[in-house]
């Protein structure tokens, strides 16, 4: 079980995860041998899982993002599996989610233009396996992103 | 522009984002000062925007990641703004983009359980200014891919 100065420390470091040992110590009114240790034991039982980076794809030239909203056919008991595969083949595709509700799958795809994007769509997208629906959302702009946890 | 080592070296950094300049340098074969440089210069051009500490959501005790796809009820006559400055402040909300398509918004909603997510949404979210029609999605996995790099 995580205590109060767990919570603390894994806080600080969401707010700053390039903080060093002392830092992050006089922030959480301790010593940096007792960070070091809490730290260890985070990561040793998997709590911290590590570091992501932050692209900005439009910075890239990716100007285009879309989010395309796939419902399956489960008809097919391979379908989730086969489609999968064949997504992560597929280099413009960012991020793919399975959810439980009105869609299965959720692609989160970048193009250079729309022209671009067309054409990813046509070629990559609509021959994946066992797609029975696809609806798209266009990303405007994004208001929050902040993967920190309320902890 | 981007040259071919910029887009290796971002690659390598975004499959393994700790990795030190030394460690770049020797399997990129070029020198450090030379990593060095090129990272800075890839994060004032904005590319990379920093790093993002990423942490067990389930051990941590936030068992459920929802998405809720948001239509603003009366458009128009309700400021975008309003909407977008409350839903901001609510603290299980990670993430909101707005959208062109079926829906208005999309938001990344965290709980402890269902039952902390249908406070949150019986109590934040329909209460939001605006707010309309709502589908809610519960996020079985999630994997992010290096992308076309």
């Amino acid at each position: 079980m995580l205590d109060d100065l767990d919570n603390s420390i894994l806080r600080y470091l969401q707010n700053d995860p390039e903080s060093s040992i002392a830092k992050l110590a006089e922030k959480a009114a301790t010593t940096s041998p007792v960070v070091s240790r809490r730290l260890a034991k985070l990561q040793q039982t998997g709590c911290i899982l590590g570091h992501e980076l932050i692209l900005d794809w439009s910075a890239l030239g990716f100007e285009v993002q879309v989010s395309l909203r796939v419902t399956l056919d489960k008809t097919e008991p391979s379908a989730f599996d086969e489609f999968l595969k064949a997504a992560r083949k597929i280099k413009e595709v960012l991020e793919i989610q399975t959810f439980l509700g009105m869609v299965d799958v959720r692609l989160s795809v970048v193009a250079r233009d729309m022209k671009h994007y067309q054409q990813v769509y046509k070629d990559s997208i609509l021959v994946l396996p066992h797609i029975s629906d696809i609806e798209a959302l266009m990303h405007i702009s994004t208001i929050k992103m902040d993967r920190r946890l309320p902890i | 522009m981007l040259s071919i080592l910029d887009k290796q070296l971002l690659k390598k950094l975004s499959l393994e984002p700790k990795l030190t300049t030394s460690a770049l340098a020797t399997s990129l074969s070029t020198s450090q000062p030379v990593i060095w440089r090129r990272i800075k210069r890839l994060e004032s051009l904005g590319v990379i925007k920093g790093k993002r500490l990423l942490l067990n959501q389930e051990l941590l005790g936030f068992g459920v990641k929802v998405f809720l796809g948001i239509k603003l009820a009366t458009k128009g006559t309700i400021s975008l703004d309003d909407f977008e400055r409350v839903a901001s402040a609510i603290p299980e909300v990670q993430s909101i983009e707005h959208v062109l398509g079926l829906y208005d918004y999309r938001l990344r909603v965290v709980a402890r359980d269902i039952a902390d997510f249908e406070r949150i949404l019986r109590r934040r979210i329909m209460t939001l200014p605006g707010v309309g029609q709502v589908e809610a999605n519960v996020l079985l996995s999630e994997e992010v891919l290096t992308g076309p790099i």
